[in-house]
């Protein structure tokens, strides 16, 4: 009896260890611990180039991560792509005339979403599109521009 | 006489068919006695002491020296790009979503598997099976469905205590021996690595694999040739037979979970 007590404390601890193991795994391991609590809106932005952005790719203001890119698709109507952004509720007071830009963590780095809030009196409501976009930076246009430049100006 | 080696490639395609069925209706048998355990936890909570918890030291340091290796690898090459901060999101990656199921799993076969074999492929060569078929006893039920569900049971678990230890395994090399900032690592594995894609999927690995080196190792000790030598050429088959499940396994559920 006694020895059959010992044998079920000891799986005991080890289911326990166990589920320990999963939890840690989970909340400081995994962004769980970062990721927002659910409570979300979405605005969409529509962008001339989105470059390398992807699906989930940080949404940030001042660098503060307010969001993360939730869906990308094509508009055939003005040839754009258009993004949809979900940020977290808790920033929910957004001028109108917001800029949304696509920048660069790092040289290497993956893409992600700034947003510099403008001066309006109005803030964007849930559902609205951003206005004010500036494209990825494409570094094969910027080196094409780079070459004829300094071909155009060598020509003078 | 042209047809003898035809007829040999029949003859190992048909018993390898025949092997494979029978651990098919065996899997159903053993599952269809699952159910009644409901009703006796007790025969499940001492297989999983012998299968989970004996195994958990070989699990535990293991996975502290997988983690270890890690960090000083994934540091020597990071280096060189000046991306060390990133140690703990290659540390923690290569664990939770390859090494520590596929690990846990071979060392599962050869800690736990090898015993489940033997032990029940041994009650079969004293024919202790068939003494509880005479006394109506279900061998299936009383010995080989507790087992299987055990080796189930225990199998996410390990891998899961196995992960967790390595990252701080890769931890204590990379903070504590290499100077890799502490925040860094925490935070930049917080920002890479995702509960859904990364975690769950290595836990559903785990799962898998738990199943099937489980199934392995009761299905080849319930239908081994009850001799001696019978015996140990099942122990032998479940470790080697596991192993390839394991790692054929693999690759198709990465390919499913991680290929797009």
């Amino acid at each position: 009896m006694k020895q059959s007590m010992a044998i079920e404390i000891t799986v005991g601890l080890f289911v326990a260890a166990g589920m320990a193991a999963l939890f840690v795994l989970a909340m400081k391991v995994s962004n769980l611990s970062t990721s927002s609590s659910g409570e979300s809106y979405i605005i969409t932005a529509a962008f001339e180039n989105i470059g390398g952005l992807k699906v989930r790719s940080p949404v940030t203001v001042s660098g503060v991560r307010v969001g993360r890119v939730d869906a990308i698709s094509y508009d055939f109507d003005t040839f754009e792509a258009v993004v949809q952004l979900r940020i977290d509720i808790m920033y929910d007071s957004f001028p109108e005339d917001t800029t949304a830009s696509i920048y660069t963590a790092g040289l290497l780095g993956e893409q992600y979403i700034a947003l510099e809030p403008g001066g309006s009196e109005d803030n964007l409501q849930p559902g609205d599109r951003i206005q004010l976009t500036q494209s990825a930076l494409v570094l094969e246009q910027m080196i094409g521009q780079f070459l004829y430049n300094t071909a155009t100006s060598e020509d003078k | 006489m042209i047809l003898d080696p035809l007829q040999q490639l029949g003859r190992a395609g048909i018993s390898f068919f025949e092997r494979l069925g029978r651990g098919n209706m065996f899997l159903l048998q053993t599952i269809a006695g699952v159910p009644a355990l409901l009703w006796r936890p007790g025969l499940v909570i001492k297989q999983m002491y012998s299968v989970g918890v004996l195994t958990l030291l070989i699990i535990l340091v293991s996975g502290l020296f997988v983690g270890m290796v890690l960090g000083l690898q994934g540091y020597n090459t990071l280096s060189d790009f000046g991306a060390e901060e990133s140690l703990g999101v290659a540390v923690a990656l290569a664990l939770v979503r390859e090494l520590g199921p596929v690990v846990t799993a071979l060392l599962f076969a050869g800690r736990a598997g090898s015993a489940l074999t033997a032990e029940i492929g041994l009650m079969k060569a004293t024919e202790q099976l068939s003494g509880m078929e005479m006394m109506a006893v279900d061998p299936m039920r009383r010995v080989v469905a507790p087992r299987f569900l055990a080796g189930f049971l225990s199998m996410p678990l390990l891998a899961a205590i196995f992960s967790a230890v390595g990252v701080y395994g890769g931890f204590f090399v990379g903070v504590g021996l290499l100077g890799v900032d502490e925040g860094a690592y925490w935070s930049q594995m917080q920002a890479s690595v995702d509960l859904h894609d990364d975690i769950y999927n290595g836990v559903i690995k785990s799962i898998v694999f738990g199943f099937v080196a489980a199934w392995i190792a009761v299905f080849e000790g319930y239908d081994t040739v009850p001799t001696s030598e019978g015996v140990s050429r099942a122990t032998t088959r479940t470790v080697v037979h596991t192993a390839l499940a394991v790692l054929g396994l693999d690759f198709v559920l990465t390919a499913l979970m991680f290929g797009d």
